[in-house]
């Protein structure tokens, strides 16, 4: 008898759902009665947060802001896919991906928040030559009360991921073929996609669009930079509860995580009924026969509309570049006065440390995350597991619960248990996040894998491992150094694990950025903001161009 | 019965926390203190503070072999929570705090909840310099010190006005007032509860108040009800006229003088008299800012060093709180090109070479003179702060 | 001893449900073809006789492969090769190192390379030890294969469906070199198609099944 692997998949799931499992428990037991916490009391807590006077605000806050991204973020997919549809236009986009994806979301946040500020890029690029403005307007665009810049901002940033999703699922489902079946019977390019083809997309990205929804509506950092202060989002004022040096509010933050939780799984339900409403409706149309005729209009909008977001994103960016060299630059200059690299010898030598802890965490934790599902993969290839929906959920449950809804929990917990902080456990609790997205970025090309090279190799008198490690680790080194890619970027992203199981002691690039954010040194935060960048777009490039060198004499695994 | 089990927890601790020093011998919490890691909490977000704590760490590692690790916060408060939770899941000893810089309420929630360690402060050698005469450093909004925690920077309530805009200082928050009914949109403060936004709020009611007195004892429901009637109806008037008529507020100092900065505003509150010439150095203000404060005087307060009870290194975070009252760290503080903050220490008690290093720094183009500061309000005891940040929150912070 | 490939009684469920039946000798150097329609377990017999079987299959009977029972022995025990219709030819492997995947453990380095060249010789290929299998031609890619295999030293031999890539001048070609080497090392040979030309061409028994 062979060693079985079986027990990797569910040391996989133990890693991903007990952290989940265990800070939901201390988040609700204090709540019960069931945890004593000195001087609080459950009853005390929950009427204080029902006599919280930006309850309602906030609450419906986290409601418009979770639709209205995911609308948008949806709406602008099915647009760009539906009308670009082999076009070189969503070539571009689709290299843009990676960059756009990696992006940390507080940087990302920050530059949007400098370019459409009324003292923003924009406003001075056009003054005051075009709009008579020598002072910057006195106009309401960031942190609005409708919270309608952390909309945007959030659907622009998340519009990337679920077309990511979308184009990995057109590749399974043949989308080519129905739609020239469908055009050929007389529909539009546009009509047919949305008939044919859409349909078995969204089955494919349904749990990322939830994914979208639950993460839009419990954002902590996007929030804090875009989003409203009069009163914040829910999830930001759960926060400040949970860090208040007053015991009782911490149980009120628990009350509030606790809600929450309930908005978001009340919203997750919504979507539900709503996604099955559509199908209905959207079965009638396409079983009506009707042939729509393309409108002119939508592709130019398609275009335009997903140039302009990722353009957004990506002079965001440029504009932290340039915060990073500026000396004084005062409104309405487009540019710095002087440019100077003071800002850099200033903050640059204070940057070792956090990149070496960045860098530690981000590759301990991604190797982590690979051997564990690698492992995985293979005890279903192996042991002929088939991945059931049910397990597919499971994968995404750390990113459906609200990190603000277990992670203060879990920091509670791990303080009982002696864990008191370091960098085991920040690695332990990125493992949380980054596993599901290397997984879901490796296993699609893992099972794509022709498993008669496997045959071959056995029959070749090759072991097991011999066709692992000689022949299918080695075919598969693209997808394997992408989702490292990915691994890696969703490590340095993350902000809330970070600091609540790092104990404030573990300062990596995005701890110390958004700290910095609340101070509002655009130079300072210019700096780390493309420090953190840079520290995840590297493990992208070294994917793109690690596997030209290695292959470059192997046409068949060399990426286009 | 509440006073015996303080007392036997004090017993308690003294035989189970031994390894906690004691500060009236130096000799010994040196030689403790050696090759220990201080991870001192402090918020992060203004650059020019966590370069001063980098050179403080330089300095206490070439000199005492201290390791000082700056743990960056967006809030004071994440680090007394921090210790809090850590007493609730009963970590008595070696806690992740060492130090935390701090001041008013988190001081007197900490020292409420015995979640402090000493009397040390009064044990440092570098003490005898302290001015306890003339500046208020030992207590803290009212709350006695005891010795819970070491000053190590004065600070008082200026407010910065840009000279290309405004032509002459606003010296009472009426004037302001008028001013900002004039030029609707180019003022506004720090969202409390925000240290510096709660600052203003109580500036304003000095400001206002016929009578100051109150102030010093606990606030009640009747006397606050009472003394702050004045200021709900002054910022009743002045926020249609804040910028973005009071829709959203910059989350922090340094926010607000990025808005300066960006000219979306031309005058701004601080709690450094300092900070506008030091900013002008960095390119964080333009250069024809100058600061002033209101006639009537302006609040001051010194900021404070305090242990946690389970800190880890407790003996090189009184190096390093000793350190910092040292006539070469307290220099280095004040000079603007570095922080710009004030100084603790009675200039009598200094050597003339210790007192010319002083005299030798140049204050900057927008900093007062001691004299043009005049002497500093007291701070209200701290109930009024909590009771001013909850009734603005309900009246403003809701839109 | 009896050479050959024996299925003793073989007989492949899934599910319960029995899918083939078969009990047939192949001796040493003959072609067994089974023909078929999809569906009818072609590919599956192939799978039971290499050890790749997925899950919810049961198989019972034995499989005797010159006098060893391999019916329980792991794939790369058996020493059984197979060619499929795509070449499968590892795409990070040069030619030579495809080969050399394939040759049997033992021998020095030196020794082993020296097989290497010997082999692409053999195959008309000599100087292609460092290509990339990817810019070769179909049949190259076949000779390729099948030169792994035979390295490989094995004691039968599965092709499925292992010509019907190839165009038909070249197929014939690849058949003979195929069957020629088979026969020369004496293996019995079990060929699955679906063409009934192809399974007169290999000359020995045909079988029907499904």
């Amino acid at each position: 008898m062979r060693p079985s692997l079986t027990w990797v998949p569910r040391l996989t799931l133990a890693a991903l759902l007990l952290p989940v499992g265990a800070g939901l428990w201390g988040v609700i037991a204090p709540l019960l009665g069931l945890v004593h916490i000195a001087g609080a009391d459950p009853d005390q807590a929950i009427a204080d947060l029902l006599a919280w006077p930006g309850l309602t605000d906030a609450s419906a806050l986290s409601i418009t802001s979770g639709f209205g991204a995911t609308l948008m973020a949806l709406a602008l997919v099915v647009l760009i896919l539906s009308q670009l549809h082999g076009t070189r236009g969503l070539a571009v986009l689709r290299r843009l991906l990676s960059p756009l994806l990696s992006m940390p979301h507080a940087a990302a946040a920050f530059g949007l928040a400098f370019l459409i500020a009324p003292s923003g890029w924009i406003a001075r690029l056009f003054s005051p030559w075009a709009t008579g403005w020598a002072q910057p307007p006195d106009l309401l665009i960031l942190n609005d009360p409708w919270g309608i810049a952390l909309t945007l901002g959030l659907a622009v940033k998340e519009a990337p991921f679920l077309l990511l999703m979308s184009l990995a699922a057109l590749g399974q489902i043949r989308a080519g073929q129905s739609l020239l079946i469908a055009r050929a019977l007389g529909h539009s390019l546009s009509g047919a996609w949305l008939k044919t083809v859409f349909p078995a997309v969204y089955r494919q990205i349904r749990l990322p669009v939830y994914v979208v929804l639950a993460y839009s509506m419990t954002v902590v950092d996007v929030a804090m930079i875009l989003g409203p202060t009069l009163p914040t989002t829910l999830s930001v004022q759960i926060l400040r509860w949970m860090s208040d040096p007053d015991l009782s509010l911490r149980l009120l933050g628990a009350a509030g995580a606790l809600l929450q939780l309930a908005l978001v799984i009340g919203a997750l339900a919504v979507w539900w009924v709503g996604e099955h409403l559509i199908a209905a409706l959207g079965r009638r149309w396409i079983t009506s026969g009707a042939r729509s005729h393309g409108i002119g209009l939508l592709r130019p909008i398609a275009s335009g509309l997903g140039t302009a977001s990722a353009a957004v994103v990506l002079t965001g960016i440029a504009g932290l570049l340039v915060w990073s060299f500026a000396g004084q630059w005062s409104f309405p200059d487009a540019l710095p006065a002087p440019l100077t690299l003071r800002n850099w010898q200033r903050f640059g030598p204070a940057l070792g440390a956090p990149i070496q802890e960045t860098a530690i965490i981000a590759l301990t934790t991604t190797l982590i995350a690979l051997i564990l599902c690698i492992g995985s993969l293979e005890a279903e290839a192996r042991h002929n597991l088939r991945p059931t929906t049910r397990a597919m959920a499971l994968l995404y449950l750390p990113l459906l619960v609200p990190q603000i809804a277990f992670l203060p929990g879990l920091q509670v917990l791990l303080l009982n248990w002696g864990l008191t902080s370091g960098r085991w456990v920040v690695i332990l609790s990125h493992l949380v996040f980054v596993i599901p997205y290397v997984f879901l970025s490796l296993s699609d090309p893992w099972r794509a894998w022709d498993r008669r090279y496997g045959t071959v190799g056995r029959a070749l008198g090759a072991s097991p491992n011999r066709v692992l490690f000689r022949i299918r680790l080695p075919m598969l080194l693209t997808p394997i150094l992408t989702a490292a890619a990915v691994g890696c970027a969703v490590s340095v992203g993350q902000y809330l694990p970070t600091l609540l199981a790092g104990g404030g002691r573990i300062a990596t690039l995005t701890t110390e950025a958004v700290a910095l954010t609340s101070g509002g040194n655009r130079r300072a935060i210019g700096v780390y903001g493309i420090a953190q960048t840079c520290a995840a777009l590297i493990p992208f490039a070294i994917a793109l161009t690690l596997p030209r060198i290695l292959f470059r004499n192997r046409r068949a695994l060399r990426p286009e | 019965m509440k006073r015996i089990t303080a007392a036997l927890a004090a017993t308690l601790l003294a035989t189970t926390a031994m390894a906690q020093p004691d500060p009236t011998n130096w000799e010994s919490v040196l030689e403790e203190a050696r090759g220990q890691t201080v991870y001192w909490n402090a918020w992060g977000g203004s650059t020019t503070t966590n370069d001063f704590i980098a050179w403080v760490g330089d300095r206490v590692a070439e000199e005492y072999d201290v390791t000082l690790e700056h743990v960056k916060l967006t809030d004071t408060a994440d680090a007394v929570a921090r210790v809090l939770a850590e007493q609730q899941a009963g970590k008595n000893e070696g806690g992740a705090v060492d130090i935390i810089w701090l001041n008013g309420e988190n001081f007197a929630s900490m020292k409420r909840q015995d979640l402090l360690f000493g009397p040390f402060a009064e044990q440092l050698p570098n003490w005898q310099y302290v001015d306890t005469a003339g500046k208020t450093v030992q207590t803290d909004f009212t709350i006695p010190t005891d010795g819970y925690e070491s000053p190590w920077a004065m600070a008082q309530v200026v407010f910065m006005y840009d000279t290309a805009d405004i032509d002459a200082p606003l010296p009472s928050m009426n004037a302001i007032l008028e001013w900002a009914q004039a030029h609707p949109g180019r003022f506004t403060y720090p969202q409390p509860p925000d240290f510096l936004g709660a600052t203003f709020l109580k500036q304003a009611l000095l400001d206002l108040t016929d009578d100051p007195a109150p102030l010093m004892q606990p606030a009640t429901p009747e006397t606050f009800d009472k003394v702050t009637a004045p200021l709900w109806d002054f910022l009743d008037k002045l926020t249609p006229v804040l910028w973005r008529q009071g829709q959203a507020y910059p989350q922090t100092g340094p926010q607000q003088i990025q808005l300066m900065n960006d000219g979306e505003i031309d005058l701004a509150i601080s709690f450094s008299p300092g900070e506008a010439s030091t900013a002008i150095a960095n390119f964080e203000l333009p250069d024809t800012v100058r600061t002033y404060v209101l006639d009537k005087g302006t609040l001051g307060n010194a900021s404070y060093l305090a242990i946690p009870y389970n800190a880890n290194a407790a003996a090189g975070a009184m190096v390093v709180a000793n350190f910092i009252l040292s006539p070469e760290a307290q220099a280095h503080g004040l000079d603007p090109l570095n922080l710009g903050y004030g100084t603790v220490l009675d200039m009598k008690t200094l050597s003339d070479e210790q007192k010319a290093a002083f005299d030798a720094i140049e204050l900057g183009m927008a900093t007062l003179t001691p004299a043009e500061l005049g002497t500093a309000l007291p701070e209200p005891h701290p109930s009024w702060m909590e009771m001013l940040k909850a009734e603005w929150t309900t009246r403003y912070g809701v839109k | 001893m009896t050479t050959g490939l024996t299925l003793n009684s073989l007989a492949i469920s899934r599910h319960g449900a029995p899918l083939v039946q078969i009990d047939t000798h192949v001796p040493a150097g003959e072609v067994l073809s089974i023909m078929g329609p999809s569906g009818a377990g072609k590919s599956t017999l192939l799978a039971a006789l290499t050890g790749t079987l997925a899950d919810g299959f049961t198989t019972t009977g034995r499989v005797i492969l010159n006098g060893r029972d391999i019916t329980d022995l792991p794939t790369e025990q058996r020493r059984v090769g197979i060619l499929f219709q795509d070449d499968l030819l590892f795409p990070h492997l040069s030619v030579g190192e495809n080969l050399s995947f394939g040759l049997r453990a033992g021998g020095t380095r030196q020794q082993r390379k020296a097989r290497i060249f010997e082999a692409l010789n053999d195959i008309g290929l000599a100087g292609f030890y460092d290509r990339d299998p990817a810019t070769l031609s179909g049949g190259q890619k076949a000779r390729v294969a099948l030169m792994r295999m035979l390295l490989s030293e094995p004691e039968a031999l599965l092709l499925d469906e292992a010509f019907s890539g190839l165009d038909p001048e070249l197929r014939e070609q690849i058949r003979a070199l195929v069957f020629t080497r088979a026969r020369t090392r004496n293996l019995p040979v079990v060929m699955v198609t679906h063409d009934p030309a192809e399974a007169e061409a290999a000359g020995g028994p045909i079988l029907k099944i499904g």
